[in-house]
């Protein structure tokens, strides 16, 4: 049958399908490679892409602080302490002890950031491989570990980060171990559910069609079903650990002065509260938007990597 | 029914047994001998061995361990280092000062953030839905302390609406509880914030997948009206993992009110647990993590024999 | 037979998506008298569904029905608010869903989802809701009946769910049930004890029938008149034996060829090619051309219409079968 140019109801004309020839067929079903399809499914979220280049910037503007930082984050101007918002030459002003807001903004996302993205990946690692072994191995390892998770599980995760973070001692490195172990059990409940699920469905596949395969192989398929999942949860888990990171740091439990990070730049402010309110308010509205940024683009990650949701 | 419910008591006794192996290990986690903390450093290392054996710190773990849960079991927490009183009469009355904070806010969560989410949830698209979105996606990013600092700039030093800080109202001949309730809005706004706006999320999203569901249009041709299928029916299959989250949530409460304790200054087990920390009175925040932790899991426990009441299917798995 | 219970007369159905509309249902006319069984048979996505949707007016948004008639005991549906719509729905016209496990609420045992409909609009007390329920289960052929009033949906076997579906359709006695494919998830042997089981109610009942479905042997056993849908037409329809013995239409002889011959194995499987057109672009001529072997320029060039033969068949074909 030859290509026909055929009127549709709308109004516009469309070529007849079954004109099409094995070709173009062929063409409409090749697959694009795997990242494409993710890119293309993240980048129509505008949301998404706009949270992602806020971090990006944020992330930039924190590593590049010596470089872009206008004042010494330590040192203060004692004759302009508690100067408002748009003082000349202090964009956001100064805190109590006259150090500039901005340039200690700048210095304390370097703290902020690392307090949340370091466990953040670490934990992950630790519980991917947790998860993968009780996942896949099942039986009596999977008790010990997840039953033993389940203990952790079993502490409101604030709690446990401030009961721990405050018997170690103050500190970043404490910070960032006792955010870590908080954080293993959570990641370690997702890896593992992603793990069961890809092994049922692959153990039917693999017991009837090609008998059995070296278990590496089925690492390399169950592993990159799990990460996804992970890399999702992690995402959303980074603006929650930088709004915890600072409220530890809020504790004083954090790093100690004369270092600045965010959560730490709020307590300071709290004795200024009635005359210099911007000193608390600046800092957490930075963490606010950062931890909405990673929110979103954490809910972004899910929608691109949804396979339901692909075209 | 009754057989789920004996399952999932009986479960939680390995789990609660773990917890308290956790905290007993958590304060051996502790950089430097205890008996020289109690001491001082200045003290002679005989009187640090005698402190020793009588604190029964020679002991093997295991032994040290029974020896720990078989008193606390009874109740005996030990002394506080930093007040020299025992730790339960520390930690008890703080305890109940934090559940009436939680309480408060979990009220406040709750319906807020079933309000706001039922509403969102049945009119998907509106104009309430799309603000209510924005707002609760900024608020469910927002610290507990810092909105503490704010709220309490705002409502209470800038206006003077509500108190600053505390319980109860220094001046007052007795303890009321119109005052009681005036000095709890602001920091139960502020431990609540955070959940209701997750609650509400979750709420909108629960309805909506239920609102999409085949059962629904077969409600419809049944001939109810859109009041009765969201009511009757949209309420009861989106309650359980909503149900679940609220139970999630109080843990988060318990945990939230500490940051809410400090801002505050309310005499909860939160601002014990903190100012413990600091004394590095470690007795204390032993007993006041256990207590909580047991708390939470009671109430995990409530939740989902809720929640299983409520779905048939749950009890059968 | 009696007389028309349900006439549907030019309907037009269309989905008005952000970035093309959807024309699910496009001039659409049947008709179903009391007492009758009518079939809607054709391939997913013909628009059988919608077209039955359309007439309990249950379409979401956005799906409108554009144009056409729906008239139910000779007054419009179409002009009805929609408090009279909810007194019509489950009670004079009610319907019976494909996946039952699926359509029946899963939080509410099987008595208080059948009870439901006989509270809400026959005022029944609970205690008579649930003796009428418990009758409603031993009509449709269920076994112990009074136990399984407190079962929930998904402790019952498919077939028995789909029975409950059909006691709630039945419950307060309505003069039309609009059944939607509700067979297809069952094994067979199920599926025709479904069929007699609606038979036979007919014949008790006298209610008239609307049965979708894409089998034509269920067409075969249950219905008196069909109706042969596809791309939002109809492409034929008439009473059972004719159509199913002398199709006149291309796509009904298609159809017929399709089904597998009992009796004759060695016989090919005559699937028909190709695919259904897009519904959101829709030719402007016959919609089955393209795939049509006596398909002509003619027939794609503008809108066939539906001509009746008089003998209570109708075709929509340029060049019919006969």
């Amino acid at each position: 049958m030859s290509v026909v140019n055929v009127p549709l109801k709308d109004g516009t004309r469309a070529v007849s399908r079954a004109a099409l020839d094995s070709a173009a067929e062929a063409r409409m079903f090749r697959r694009p490679s795997e990242w494409r399809i993710f890119w293309e499914a993240f980048s129509r979220d505008r949301l998404a892409l706009a949270a992602a280049l806020v971090i990006a910037l944020v992330c930039l503007a924190a590593v590049l602080a010596p470089l872009l930082s206008p004042y010494d984050p330590t040192v203060g101007d004692n004759d302009l302490r508690l100067a408002p918002i748009g003082t000349p030459g202090h964009l956001l002003g100064l805190d109590g002890q006259g150090r500039d807001i901005l340039s200690r903004l700048l210095w304390g996302g370097q703290v902020s950031l690392a307090i949340a993205l370091l466990p953040v990946t670490v934990a992950s690692v630790i519980s991917v491989v947790l998860g993968l072994v009780a996942g896949f191995f099942g039986g009596k390892v999977d008790m010990i570990i997840m039953r033993t998770l389940d203990v952790f599980f079993a502490f409101p995760a604030v709690l446990l980060a401030v009961a721990i973070a405050g018997v170690l001692g103050p500190g970043m490195l404490n910070v960032m171990l006792s955010i870590t172990i908080v954080l293993i059990p959570y990641i370690s409940r997702v890896a593992y559910m992603a793990t069961v699920t890809v092994k049922s469905e692959l153990f039917v596949d693999q017991a009837r069609v090609s008998g059995a395969r070296p278990r590496q192989i089925l690492l390399h398929h169950i592993l990159p079903n799990t990460l996804s999942p992970v890399i999702v949860y992690g995402s959303t888990l980074v603006g929650i650990m930088i709004v915890l990171g600072a409220g530890l740091s809020f504790l004083g439990l954090g790093i100690t002065p004369p270092r600045p990070d965010w959560g730490i730049m709020c307590s300071d402010g709290r004795n200024f509260l009635s005359v210099a309110p911007h000193v608390s308010a600046v800092p957490g509205i930075v963490l606010i938007l950062v931890a909405m940024s990673f929110n979103i683009v954490g809910d972004g990650l899910r929608d691109a990597l949804d396979p339901k949701l692909r075209k | 029914m009754l057989r789920y419910l004996v399952y999932r008591v009986a479960s939680i006794v390995p789990v609660l047994l773990g917890v308290s192996i956790v905290v007993f290990l958590m304060m051996k986690l502790v950089p430097g001998d205890p008996a020289e903390a109690i001491l001082g450093p200045a003290a002679s290392t005989e009187k640090i061995e005698m402190l020793r054996r009588s604190l029964g710190l020679d002991r093997p773990f295991h032994v040290q361990y029974f020896r720990w849960l078989w008193k606390v079991l009874q109740g005996d927490f030990g002394m506080s280092i930093a007040v020299n009183v025992p730790v339960a009469t520390l930690v008890w009355p703080k305890f109940w000062n934090t559940i009436l904070l939680t309480l408060g806010s979990l009220v406040i969560c709750v319906l807020v953030g079933l309000g706001v989410g039922v509403v969102s949830g049945t009119r998907q698209y509106s104009w309430f839905d799309r603000i209510s979105m924005s707002l609760t996606l900024v608020v469910a990013n927002t610290p507990a302390f810092w909105l503490g600092l704010i709220l309490m700039v705002v409502f209470a030093l800038r206006l003077g609406w509500f108190p600053a800080t505390g319980m109860y109202s220094m001046r007052a001949a007795e303890p009321t509880v119109s005052d009681l309730l005036h000095h709890m809005v602001l920091p139960a706004v502020t431990t609540a914030a955070v959940s209701a706006a997750i609650i509400a999320r979750l709420v909108r999203s629960s309805f909506l997948d239920v609102i999409r569901k085949h059962y629904i249009t077969a409600l419809r041709a049944k001939g109810l009206s859109e009041r009765d299928i969201v009511l009757r029916h949209g309420m009861k299959n989106a309650m359980p993992p909503i149900i679940n989250i609220v139970g999630l949530q109080v843990g988060y409460l318990m945990g939230g009110a500490l940051f809410t304790e400090v801002v505050f200054s309310w005499p909860g087990i939160g601002l014990q647990i903190y100012s413990s920390i600091v004394a590095r009175d470690l007795p204390v925040v032993q007993a006041a993590v256990l207590v909580t932790t047991f708390v939470f899991v009671l109430v995990n426990l409530g939740t989902d024999v809720v929640v299983a009441a409520l779905d048939p299917r749950i009890r059968r798995a | 037979m009696g007389e028309a219970l349900l006439e549907v007369d030019d309907l037009h159905t269309h989905f008005h998506l952000k970035k093309k509309t959807v024309r699910a249902v496009n001039g659409v006319s049947f008709a179903v008298r009391r007492g009758e069984i009518v079939g809607i048979a054709g391939e997913s996505g013909a628009g059988k569904s919608v077209a039955c949707l359309s007439i309990l007016r249950l379409i979401p948004n956005p799906g409108r029905i554009e144009r056409g008639r729906i008239l139910f005991s000779g007054e419009d549906v179409l002009t009805k608010s929609e408090r009279q719509m909810r007194e019509l729905r489950g009670q004079t016209i009610s319907m019976v869903f494909e996946d039952p496990l699926n359509s029946l609420d899963p939080a509410f045992t099987v008595g208080a989802l059948i009870g439901e409909a006989l509270i809400l609009h026959k005022g029944l007390s609970r205690r008579d809701a649930r003796a009428k329920a418990g009758e409603l289960l031993r009509l449709v052929g269920i076994p112990d009946p009074d136990r399984r009033l407190d079962n929930y949906p998904h402790e019952l076997s498919g077939g028995m769910q789909q029975r409950v579906m059909i006691a709630i359709a039945l419950s307060c006695d309505p003069a039309l049930l609009i059944a939607d494919n509700p067979t297809t998830a069952l094994d067979v042997t199920i599926q025709i004890q479904i069929l007699d089981l609606v038979k036979h109610l007919r014949d008790r009942l006298g209610m008239g029938v609307l049965w979708i479905t894409h089998d034509l042997g269920v067409v075969a056993k249950l219905c008196d008149r069909v109706v042969i849908m596809y791309a939002g037409e109809v492409m034929e329809q008439g009473d059972v034996y004719s159509v199913l013995k002398r199709p006149r239409h291309p796509y009904t002889r298609r159809l017929i060829d399709a089904l597998p011959k009992l009796g004759r194995p060695d016989q090919r499987l005559m699937p028909i090619e190709g695919r259904p057109p897009d519904p959101a672009h829709l030719p402007v001529g016959c919609p089955f051309a393209p795939r049509c072997q006596k398909a002509r320029v003619e027939c794609e060039a503008s809108a066939v219409p539906l001509i009746e033969t008089g003998d209570g068949r109708a075709v929509r074909c340029l060049f019919p079968e006969d």
